[in-house]
């Protein structure tokens, strides 16, 4: 167990490494970085002076050495639209982001599952059918045309929800959360369940086939023979053979959430980091794209291994490598 | 001397593609799907045809026609059937044209990652060893980040411009399209045919391109017609973001993100009628594909 997790361990920061390369050569290496971090109405003397302050003038692999140094102390430049540390800057709008995906996450699960469940006990019903052809839908649908009419829907019509922002919100260990408040709630409601929508679908289509499955299983008709009720079978039994799968994917789907959100956020101004990313591409905001690309990174490798981590709990197979 | 020989045709429906076309017919919805993507193609070709008015013409745009709602009279007595926007276009031929564009570029980009991917995806498979490991742990690499991510991260480092976008959907997509098509190699390098040609002494190069290619290729059919929905679906969203297409040629993305803004003042069919074509073309896809699927698969194929 512990050579399999250093292993691993090993392989996430050899993966944080060639992606710290490959953000470097993309930003600083293709753009020419001079052009686009002095200010063009700058002389020529300014821009020398510039371009030493950089370090611009230092051979390739020492300006790489710099950035991954810096990037390790957590410094990886100012931002030059808000004069603020990038990182700081981005980690003070990560728990927006979160809330969001977790909100989202939560109301993917609590309602694909049951409809999951629906289909699956039931296949070939109109039910099954009509879940399977929403689900096409909800695949198809782009998340921000889906988001567009959810506030036309509810927010312009109806006015039931507002259209954006955060709306108030209230510190938990220093942190401010929206869901704390009623208002803010309000405000989380709408962009939490666009960005669900698709993985919604997703947590359907699996139960729905895992419950297939598993019906047709001889420990089901086992249980049924023993006499033991439906609903027990469905609940204890199936249920938590399917939920293995569902969480692994759900988890690594986690990460999608958080690089979805990006859309969501721009619709519903949620001041969350992927709002930021936006502004940031717009105006060439380099060094908080450059954070950005590597927190996100730095996340995603980490849910990876965490997903990693938690199926060879839950799976010795996978740990001893042992027949499958 | 043939004509003595009598050679009976079997009926169309019991040759391998009658077959294939009656399982298709078979589902309504797969029907459906296949009509509306050669409406969508056709529209997307001809649209210079059938297009009420050329929408990037200056010239053939009347201000005293801006802002109308759906079903209005223009002053020249032309029917203005989906609105026009504030400088008096016409939404159904800006649709029109904007599906050109999307559809362009979302083929482009599928069917260039496509070639990239099956080059890839055999080469990995042919070669093995090291090759493989190298290619497929990139692969791998790059599958565990989300396509949104990686096309947002070129866009921002290449900037902005219709072949840009084209290249960022292809990086998305070749994986894909490596790592499937290296499956089904694997599968077909171990039959006895691919043997008989080493066998025969043929040149690695026709192996691959004439034996191996021609029979992996069916099952990524299937794959291609889902990449070019999500390829649409994506370019969309980027131009949406304001990160994707010039704003020469407005896509179906654009001309959404450019309604959004007049949605709340009322004017709803800026955004809804062009977001209504782009659900249409992706919807129609992804229903060929699925059912594509179903029938190209032995183990679902219905009996």
């Amino acid at each position: 167990m512990l050579q399999f997790l250093v292993r691993r361990l090993l392989q996430a920061v050899g993966v944080l490494a060639v992606m710290s390369l490959l953000v470097f050569v993309g930003v600083f290496a293709i753009g020419n970085p001079v052009d686009v971090m002095i200010d063009p109405a700058a002389s020529e003397a300014e821009r020398q002076a510039a371009i030493v302050a950089l370090g611009l003038d230092q051979p390739m692999w020492r300006q790489y050495l710099t950035f991954v140094g810096n990037a390790l102390q957590g410094d990886m430049g100012k931002s030059f639209v808000y004069n603020q540390s990038a990182s700081e800057l981005i980690l003070s709008r990560l728990p927006a982001t979160f809330e969001l995906a977790v909100m989202a996450m939560l109301i993917a699960v609590a309602i694909g599952l049951p409809m999951g469940l629906w289909a699956g006990l039931k296949p070939g019903s109109w039910a099954d059918r009509l879940l399977m052809t929403i689900s096409i839908f909800m695949f198809s649908l782009p998340t921000f045309w889906v988001g567009l009419l959810l506030i036309m829907g509810f927010a312009v019509t109806l006015g039931w929800l507002p259209s954006g922002g955060r709306g108030e919100t209230r510190e938990l260990f220093g942190v401010p959360f929206a869901f704390l408040t009623w208002d803010g709630f309000q405000h989380l409601l709408l962009p939490a369940f666009n960005l669900a929508l698709f993985k919604l679908a997703l947590v359907l289509r699996m139960v729905r086939g895992g419950v297939r499955e598993q019906m047709t299983s001889d420990y089901v008709a086992f249980a049924r023979a023993k006499g033991v009720s439906e609903t027990r079978i469905v609940f204890k039994h199936v249920l938590r053979n399917i939920m293995l799968p569902v969480i692994t994917v759900m988890g690594l789907e986690f990460g999608n959430i958080l690089a979805f959100a990006v859309v969501t956020e721009s619709i519903y101004a949620w001041p969350g980091m992927g709002k930021l990313l936006i502004n940031a591409i717009t105006v060439l905001d380099r060094p908080v794209i450059v954070a950005y690309l590597m927190i996100t990174v730095f996340i995603f490798i980490v849910i990876n291994l965490i997903v990693d981590l938690t199926y060879t709990l839950l799976d010795p197979r996978v740990r001893t490598g042992g027949a499958k | 001397m043939s004509g003595n020989i009598p050679v009976t045709k079997p009926p169309f429906s019991q040759t391998p593609m009658g077959e294939l076309v009656s399982d298709f017919t078979a589902n309504p919805f797969a029907v459906l799907g296949f009509f509306g993507l050669l409406a969508v193609i056709i529209c997307a070709i001809f649209a210079p045809y059938i297009a009420p008015q050329n929408p990037y013409d200056l010239m053939t745009l009347d201000f005293m026609d801006g802002n109308l709602p759906p079903g209005s009279t223009g002053g020249m007595g032309q029917v203005f059937m989906l609105g026009t926007d504030d400088q008096g276009r016409d939404v159904w031929s800006s649709i029109l044209y904007g599906l050109r564009t999307s559809l362009a570029v979302g083929a482009a980009s599928a069917f260039i990652a496509f070639g990239i991917g099956c080059i890839v995806g055999l080469i990995a498979a042919y070669a093995g060893g090291l090759t493989d490991t190298l290619i497929m742990r990139l692969v791998e690499l790059q599958l565990s980040f989300p396509a949104i991510l990686i096309a947002m991260i070129l866009v921002a480092v290449l900037g902005q411009g219709t072949d840009k976008i084209i290249l960022a959907l292809v990086a998305v997509q070749w994986a894909y399209y490596a790592r499937t098509i290296r499956g089904l190699a694997l599968v077909e390098k171990g039959r006895e045919y691919i043997e008989a040609t080493h066998v025969l002494g043929f040149s690695h190069f026709r192996i691959v391109l004439r034996h191996l290619l021609p029979n992996c290729i069916p099952p990524l059919i299937v794959i291609v017609t889902m990449q070019v929905a999500s390829a649409i679906a994506l370019e969309a969203t980027l131009s949406f973001l304001g990160i994707g297409l010039p704003l020469t040629e407005p896509s179906l993305g654009q001309q959404i993100a450019n309604g959004y803004g007049y949605m709340q003042a009322g004017r709803y069919w800026l955004s809804i009628f062009p977001g209504v074509a782009l659900l249409f073309t992706i919807v129609s896809l992804n229903l060929v594909g699925d059912h594509l699927r179903d029938i190209l698969n032995p183990k679902t194929r219905r009996q």
